[in-house]
């Protein structure tokens, strides 16, 4: 790619794609210490997440910042119009997982993961891992401007919700075999859910880097894990 | 080279529902040796507008200038291929080209008012083709200059000369005097380069407006306003159509590398 005529253009739309790199980077290690504070229920490690989410809040709010600055000084058009816009997108994916960890952090912290089945807390470090890969390889999709890597996180999605979907089968049968779990087991169903939601972060900046570079929408339907057996609605 | 518009056609069947108002092809254009229209095809869709970008001397100046044959003006031009508009080829020699004009209206960078009363300005036009009673040509004046959007400016003085208006209402008086012969073409050469931003906008919403009616082919080198007052957009280069699309796709997902680095100015 050529640089533009107008060379600050060019050191904007890097800055804007560096800083988005650095807050992948943060969320990718906020999603690790919530994850890490839920197996050991380490409640000092949980409420240290706390206080960095508002990093990842301020890095949100400083890349829409230059962001908006970009398109107002330079009206970016075609590849870079959407650059543009992605960054916005992808900021917005980043900051909702930041959150996700931020709330997994304050189930521990009310006592989430203690005394927890740990076959549970097992799937669930488990599924973490998948989910933490998903964010590393589409952060790299996004910086090398890669679809196809791109479309491995995307595809890869099913893989994680039917893991979810068999941890939450697996806690409500424990539930419902012995009541007394249903306050652990509530805790960990949160947590499995804000999990979840780690990975349809992630597919949907697999599809925000698929539309910046290929300048259209990734329309096919995305593979969806089996139906959902134990009666809470699906996610659309 | 591929056939662009061929390719457009072929790509978005709605574009087929598309009257072609004016269709160029094969068109060469020589400045006495030189050759700056290489082999063009572009259609101009009826009650569109169709915006031309491209960088200077790329032809798109030129191709408005064989759109109503103003070149027949000057020796040792000439153009090649056919332009047909209703079926007819208009570069045909038996062409009338004052009838063209007429039904072809141009419309330039810079504001051409007449050195006369504003109201001579527009029924000066329409008198070089039709005769009409005062009363009835009153009302082609005034039904002129509410096209142009400049009549609740200009009502309360008729009588002062088109030269003292802003550039923006001379501007917009050009527009009344070319709509008042009732053209079926405009053509409008970069027609806010002189502009503030303010009569820029005016303008602007002009051309939206009279799309309704007229179809209309616009040369700018101003990017968004392409983007803005467009319905198609053709980037030309070393006077060749490089990529036609509509206006919705050329400015955000362009298929061609050197439409994407001009308009991204990445261009040399």
């Amino acid at each position: 790619m050529p640089e533009h005529t107008i060379k600050a253009f060019d050191t904007e739309l890097q800055d804007i794609a560096r800083m988005i790199a650095e807050m992948g980077a943060l969320v990718e290690k906020q999603i690790a210490a919530a994850g890490t504070a839920l197996m050991l229920h380490d409640v000092d490690a949980a409420r240290h997440i706390i206080p960095v989410d508002l990093e990842v809040d301020k890095l949100q709010q400083e890349i829409e910042h230059k962001t908006v600055l970009t398109i107002a000084r330079r009206q970016p058009m075609a590849l870079d119009l959407r650059e543009t816009i992605a960054a916005l997108r992808i900021v917005g994916d980043l900051e909702r997982m930041g959150d996700s960890a931020k709330s997994i952090a304050k189930r521990v912290i009310s006592g989430a993961g203690e005394r927890s089945p740990a076959e549970a807390l097992h799937a669930l470090a488990r599924i973490i891992e998948r989910v933490r890969g998903a964010l590393r390889q589409v952060l790299d999709a996004y910086t090398r401007r890669d679809v196809e890597r791109a479309l491995g996180v995307w595809r890869a999605d099913q893989a994680i919700d039917a893991e979810v979907d068999a941890l939450m089968r697996e806690l409500i049968a424990q539930m419902t075999a012995d009541p007394r779990k249903i306050p652990i087991c509530t805790d960990l169903l949160f947590c499995a859910k804000s999990i979840e939601r780690f990975g349809d972060h992630a597919t949907n900046i697999a599809e925000t880097v698929y539309y910046m570079v290929k300048g259209k929408v990734l329309d096919a339907e995305r593979p969806k894990s089996s139906a959902v057996q134990y009666g809470t609605p699906a996610r659309s | 080279m591929i056939d662009v518009a061929e390719a457009v056609r072929n790509r978005m069947p709605a574009v087929t529902a598309l009257a072609e108002k004016i269709s160029v092809r094969g068109l060469h254009f020589y400045y006495g040796k030189n050759h700056v229209l290489r082999g063009l095809d572009v259609p101009l869709y009826a009650k569109r507008v169709t915006a031309f970008i491209g960088p200077s001397g790329c032809g798109k100046s030129t191709l408005l200038r064989t759109l109503n044959r103003i070149y027949d003006l000057y020796p040792n031009q000439r153009a090649e291929g056919e332009i047909i508009m209703d079926g007819k080829n208009i570069l045909a020699p038996e062409e009338d080209v004052t009838l063209l004009r007429a039904r072809v209206g141009m419309v330039f960078q810079k504001p051409t008012p007449f050195p006369m009363s504003v109201y001579e300005n527009v029924a000066f036009a329409i008198r070089l083709y039709e005769r009409l009673p005062r009363a009835e040509l009153d009302v082609r004046v005034e039904q002129a200059l509410r096209r142009a959007a400049l009549w609740d400016e200009v009502r309360d003085k008729l009588g002062v000369s088109g030269m003292s208006l802003s550039g923006g209402q001379q501007q917009r008086l050009c527009i009344a005097r070319t709509v008042a012969v009732r053209p079926e073409v405009i053509l409008l050469d970069e027609p806010c380069s002189a502009l503030d931003p303010i009569s820029t906008a005016k303008i602007e919403e002009l051309i939206c407006e009279l799309s309704s009616a007229y179809t209309i082919v616009l040369v700018t080198h101003n990017m968004q306003q392409a983007a803005r007052v467009s319905d198609f957009t053709a980037f030309m280069y070393l006077g060749e159509l490089i990529e036609f699309d509509r206006t919705s796709t050329m400015f955000t997902a362009p298929r061609d590398r050197r439409t994407m680095d001009y308009i991204t100015g990445r261009f040399g």
